[in-house]
């Protein structure tokens, strides 16, 4: 159409050139703007301080007498773990005192705080740019609709983790340099996957609240529903549970083989949806891993009883084997979340 | 940037030049509102074009259904020379575009808020530091480039918006209401920086806006738009011709043959008797002139009756016909017609080309008064209360 006529610059300008495509990866650029807007941003500074007074809680449980505890620990596993999964009550209970703090582990609190640090970084994600009036702007910049979700995405999600690494890199020096408790590689792998696994974990909140913060317009009302996301999993995941695994697949008052089985199914199928639950078995298989009823699916616990072996450790590659699938399914439940996020930021009309 | 003087078509009508911007046929719906409705036209490069219309008439969807920011039900846009909807991203990286509610992050200076918008362009950091600070230079916000944003006047971010909008060095340059929020002489600085931008540069602009006298200024030719149908298109000259303008006004400054100038009072006793004069006045703007209304074309008939009085003529100039006078009168015609509005003027301004529209219309004495005088009859705003209730922040 227009190929032979040497144009003035306008309309040399104007034609596709097809070998300059704006290469891909402008979810970086969004990305590494969001992020630099985090790390000055005081929920930065908010979410710094609540894990450090996780830490401070883990350090101080840990610091009282971690040595009685450590009397009491099984031979064969390491103290390293215990630094992040001892509570004040497991060190009353190992030496026999009343605990005077009621503080839960670092691990038990970050899985209470995850879904709240992921819903905090994500909830205005997409409608801070509809208040602000600057989506149509950014959007009639050469990104993709996906390269906003997936930018803003990436930089929430490299906050806490910058965040939740350090102070897991402080509890760790302070266990070495404190109290001499060295970890083995073993130690160190574990407590890397514990980080990978627990990034992932909150992951799927920040994926939630920024579905949320796309289809909601109001900051407020898409903080709202991602709270009550996570309370109604949370607080009621279990309970639901376990109500409808009794409806579903009761079991007698002496159960028979098959009625344990389908309920154990049901159940390892229900947990499997709750990512809540998810993420404590994680966590357990990977930071306490004894052989218990909590963390084996009941094909595994079947196995186990097979083997024999009921009570005894698993070793790390066993734990990644337990841990795997539970992964893949909070992995899973991310996908879906920025799946319907895509879908709903597609449909949208830009203004506001 | 490309500064290099290009051979200067008036008014960017030149036809050997593909057009930038082609509409054709566009139609948008929203449900069974119809927010657009098979409009098509086209922008040359170098050309300004205005698209007007009352609120909720549908220029703002007409500008995000060509940045390919909304899907049109039907029909098809092209921007240089590629469909907004099939590859967005060619698309986006030629048009620079401020929306109509201009916004940016609060939190991070102007310098820096264009710096991100240069980097989503990929445009080097090199060049982008030298470009930002000419482009702050040019919209007069060089001074508080390191201020942030939120310190900022609506129409400090309106001018911000426009630099953005410059910043990916653009073909083709959208403005949505750039006006609106100016100060007078912020809009006299704004539009000359657009029309010298079109002009250097060659690049098409299209702005929508509804102060009408400003357009006028600028545009090379506007598009009347009405409840998304565009009721008339061309320059503002062509219409001012076509839409049966019913009087001329024409400024008469005349001397007496001994060269000192005839007094108000003379010329005024002289015309006023004159074949199709309706009334003589004074002209306020000027001292020895006055001003007089009549049948179109009066002018020849004001010459003969000043020489038969012994005077000789020495300013005779019909005034052009104000673009809001022509808008009311279309829209107030459309509004009239029956269920479908006549579309005669698109088929005229399409048969011959370079004719007309030679200059931009610049009108002659221009009072600087708000520019809503053209706002057709209320009853017209009635149906867009979406609008205007998305324009306020919740
Ligand atoms: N998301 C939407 N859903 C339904 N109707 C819409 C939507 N967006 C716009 N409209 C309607 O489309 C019509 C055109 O709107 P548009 O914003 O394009 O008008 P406009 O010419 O830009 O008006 P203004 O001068 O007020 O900016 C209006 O009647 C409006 O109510
Ligand atoms: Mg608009």
């Amino acid at each position: 159409m227009n190929a032979s006529t040497p144009g003035p610059a306008g309309a040399a300008r104007a034609r596709p050139r097809p070998e300059n495509r704006p290469p891909s990866g402008g979810w970086r650029i969004v990305a590494a703007k969001e992020l630099a807007d985090h790390l000055g941003s005081i929920r930065f500074v908010v979410l710094f301080v609540v894990l450090g007074l996780a830490g401070a809680s883990a350090v101080y449980s840990v610091s009282q007498q971690i040595t009685s505890v450590a009397a009491g620990v099984s031979t064969g596993q390491s103290l390293f773990p215990l630094l992040f999964t001892l509570s004040a009550s497991d060190i009353a209970a190992a030496t026999q005192q009343t605990a005077n703090t009621p503080l839960p582990s670092f691990v038990t609190l970050i899985s209470l705080l995850a879904p709240l640090l992921g819903i905090a970084f994500g909830f205005d994600a997409v409608n801070r740019e509809r208040a602000d009036r600057t989506l149509p702007r950014l959007l009639a910049q050469p990104i993709y609709r996906d390269d906003v979700i997936n930018g803003k995405f990436a930089a929430g999600l490299a906050a806490i983790g910058i965040a939740l690494g350090a102070v897991l890199v402080v509890i760790a020096a302070w266990g070495v340099i404190q109290l001499g408790v060295v970890p083995t590689a073993e130690d160190v792998a574990r407590l890397v996957v514990w980080y990978v696994v627990a990034i992932v974990y909150i992951g799927f909140w920040l994926a939630l609240a920024t579905l949320c913060s796309v289809v909601m317009r109001r900051a407020a009302s898409s903080a709202l529903v991602a709270i009550s996301a996570w309370l109604v999993f949370s607080l009621f995941g279990s309970l639901l549970i376990s109500t409808v695994v009794g409806l579903l697949a009761p079991l007698s008052a002496s159960p028979t083989n098959s009625e344990v089985i389908a309920n154990g199914h049901l159940q390892d199928a229900l947990t499997r949806i709750s990512p809540d639950g998810i993420f404590q078995i994680a966590t357990q298989a990977i930071l306490d891993p004894h052989v218990t009823a909590g963390i084996l699916t009941i094909d595994q616990r079947v196995a186990v009883v097979q083997q024999g072996a009921p009570g005894s450790i698993l070793s790390l590659d066993q734990s990644l084997l337990v841990v795997g699938p539970q992964v893949l399914a909070i992995v899973a439940l991310t996908v879906v979340c920025f799946a319907l996020a895509y879908i709903a930021f597609m449909r949208q009309e830009v203004r506001a | 940037m490309v500064l290099q003087p290009s051979p200067r078509v008036e008014g960017g009508r030149d036809v050997a030049i593909e057009p930038v911007i082609e509409a054709r046929n566009l139609t948008k719906r929203y449900g069974a509102r119809v927010a657009v409705d098979d409009l098509s036209f086209e922008v040359r490069p170098g050309e300004v074009f205005g698209l007007l219309g009352p609120n909720g008439a549908g220029k703002t969807t007409t500008v995000l259904m060509l940045l390919g920011l909304t899907e049109p039900t039907s029909g098809e846009a092209r921007v240089v020379g590629v469909d907004p909807m099939r590859d967005p991203l060619e698309v986006k990286r030629h048009v620079g575009y401020m929306p109509d509610t201009v916004g940016f992050y609060d939190g991070l200076s102007a310098r820096e808020n264009l710096a991100y918008t240069a980097r989503l362009n990929r445009v080097p950091r090199s060049i982008a530091t030298a470009r930002i600070t000419d482009l702050l230079t040019q919209v007069g916000l060089v001074d508080v480039a390191e201020q942030k944003v939120d310190t900022f006047s609506r129409g400090m971010r309106q001018r911000l918006g426009v630099a953005d909008a410059l910043l990916k060095d653009p073909s083709v340059l959208i403005l949505d209401e750039p006006t609106a929020s100016l100060d007078p002489e912020g809009v006299v600085d704004l539009l000359a920086l657009i029309e010298r931008i079109a002009q250097e540069r060659r690049i098409a602009v299209l702005l929508s806006s509804h102060l009408l006298d400003q357009v006028q200024a600028i545009c090379h030719r506007v598009g009347i738009f009405y409840k998304g149908r565009l009721i008339a298109e061309g320059s503002v000259r062509d219409l001012a011709t076509e839409a049966s303008r019913t009087e001329d006004v024409v400024e008469v400054g005349a001397q007496a043959h001994d060269g000192r100038p005839a007094g108000v009072e003379v010329i005024t006793a002289t015309l006023r008797g004159a074949p199709g004069v309706a009334s003589v006045a004074p002209d306020p703007d000027a001292p020895d002139r006055v001003l007089v209304t009549g049948a179109p074309g009066i002018a020849g008939e004001l010459s003969s009756a000043l020489a038969a009085a012994g005077l000789r003529p020495i300013h005779l100039r019909t005034r052009e016909e104000r673009l809001d006078a022509i808008y009311a009168r279309l829209v107030h015609a459309a509004a009239e017609a029956p269920v479908r509005p006549p579309r005669p003027k698109r088929s005229t301004t399409r048969s011959g080309p370079g004719a007309r529209g030679t200059t931009p219309g610049r009108p002659g004495p221009r009072r600087a008064r708000p520019g809503r005088a053209g706002r057709p009859r209320p009853d017209n705003h009635d149906d867009d209360p979406g609008d205007t209730a998305a324009g306020e922040p919740g």
